[in-house]
């Protein structure tokens, strides 16, 4: 069983699809999980028809977002850094990789999940999962902790095998889809769809969303 | 945000001429634009620069044109759809149908945060 569980991802909602599954099962046997979230998405382009935000009111619906989230999950450990987004690759690398190893440090994580970096499609998700495993990567290889990466872009299956881990949340998919829900702002569409029945329990983003899959990190010493 | 009315938006514009001001500017066609390579993903952002501007003109029958000529050079956006007041800053932005913003012009007398 895993110690503590540390979620490191850009934005809010980058847990929702990839990972809130497996965070609320970590959550219902007892694991703590700490979510830090990068930064507020203060970049989103959706506002909404109508309009539920401004460029200005967009980083205060979306902490909300973030929080309804973890409250959705059980998540009672959400790190806030304070990051801007779409701002994380034009950072001095070195900012990143002391903050992540500062959380590292204090909470002493059994097991690490971000993106997994050259995967992630938006450079934010590059920038952080690189950072991620940087810090980790400084650390003696038998203080380590586990590192799961998401790798998202569609070659990844072909590049980089198939996924380590693999996990069906089918079992707390109720969870799962409140987190998706919680950012409102960001789902909206798709939550429309889930609501109204008119998605096929079999379909492809059933099929995708019932399933949460990981690449564990391949350190090389 | 409201649609952008052209005669009101002039005469809030016009309130910022020849002052110190704060901007901001941005353009995106998102970031997962990038993933289709046919097209080419763009965008541009400038928050909390500063500038004073000597005319502006919002033109066009919408989305609408703006234009602020600065003391040596000019600045101008386009497809800007809606506005608002707030605090005595004006933003201005283009959405489009399914309300995704594209462009957004916000002026300031104080930096944004
Ligand atoms: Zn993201």
């Amino acid at each position: 069983m895993e110690k503590q569980v540390l979620v490191i991802f850009p934005h809010p909602d980058d847990e929702a699809f990839g990972t809130a599954g497996l965070m609320t099962k970590f959550i219902n046997e007892g694991v703590p999980v700490t979510y830090a979230c990068a930064t507020l998405g203060e970049m989103g382009r959706n506002m909404g028809n109508p309009f539920f935000a401004t460029r200005e009111t967009l980083p205060e619906v979306r902490k909300k977002e973030l929080k309804d989230a973890c409250q959705a999950m059980g998540v009672n450990d959400l790190r806030m850094l304070g990051f801007r987004d779409k701002t994380l690759e034009f950072e001095d690398p070195e900012l990143l990789v002391s903050t992540f190893s500062k959380l590292v440090d204090e909470l002493k994580p059994s097991l690490v999940i971000t993106f997994y970096p050259g995967y992630g499609i938006h450079p934010d998700h590059d920038a952080c999962g690189a950072a991620v495993v940087e810090a980790i990567r400084r650390l003696p290889a038998s203080d380590r902790p586990t590192l799961y990466t998401l790798p998202i872009t569609p070659d990844r299956e072909s590049v980089l095998g198939k996924p380590d881990k693999v996990f069906d949340v089918t079992d707390v998919l109720d969870t799962k889809i409140k987190t998706i829900e919680a950012h409102r702002s960001q789902t909206e569409a798709m939550v429309a769809r889930l609501d109204d029945g008119s998605l096929d329990p079999n379909s492809d983003i059933m099929t995708f969303i019932k399933q949460e899959s990981f690449w564990i990190y391949p350190f090389d010493e | 945000m409201k649609p952008i009315l052209i005669e009101e938006v002039q005469d809030i514009l016009e309130t910022f001429e020849n002052k110190e001001l704060y901007f901001h500017l941005e353009t995106t066609s998102g970031a997962y634009a990038a993933q289709n390579k046919e097209k080419l993903a763009v965008g541009a952002y400038i928050r909390n620069g500063s500038l004073q501007f000597t005319n502006v003109k919002i033109a066009g029958s919408g989305p609408f044109r703006v234009g602020f000529k600065l003391k040596e050079g000019w600045m101008y956006a386009e497809g800007l759809t809606d506005y608002q007041l707030d605090d005595g800053r004006l933003l201005m932005a283009g959405h489009d149908d399914s309300g995704r913003l594209a462009i957004a012009v916000q002026l300031s007398y104080t930096p944004f945060d």
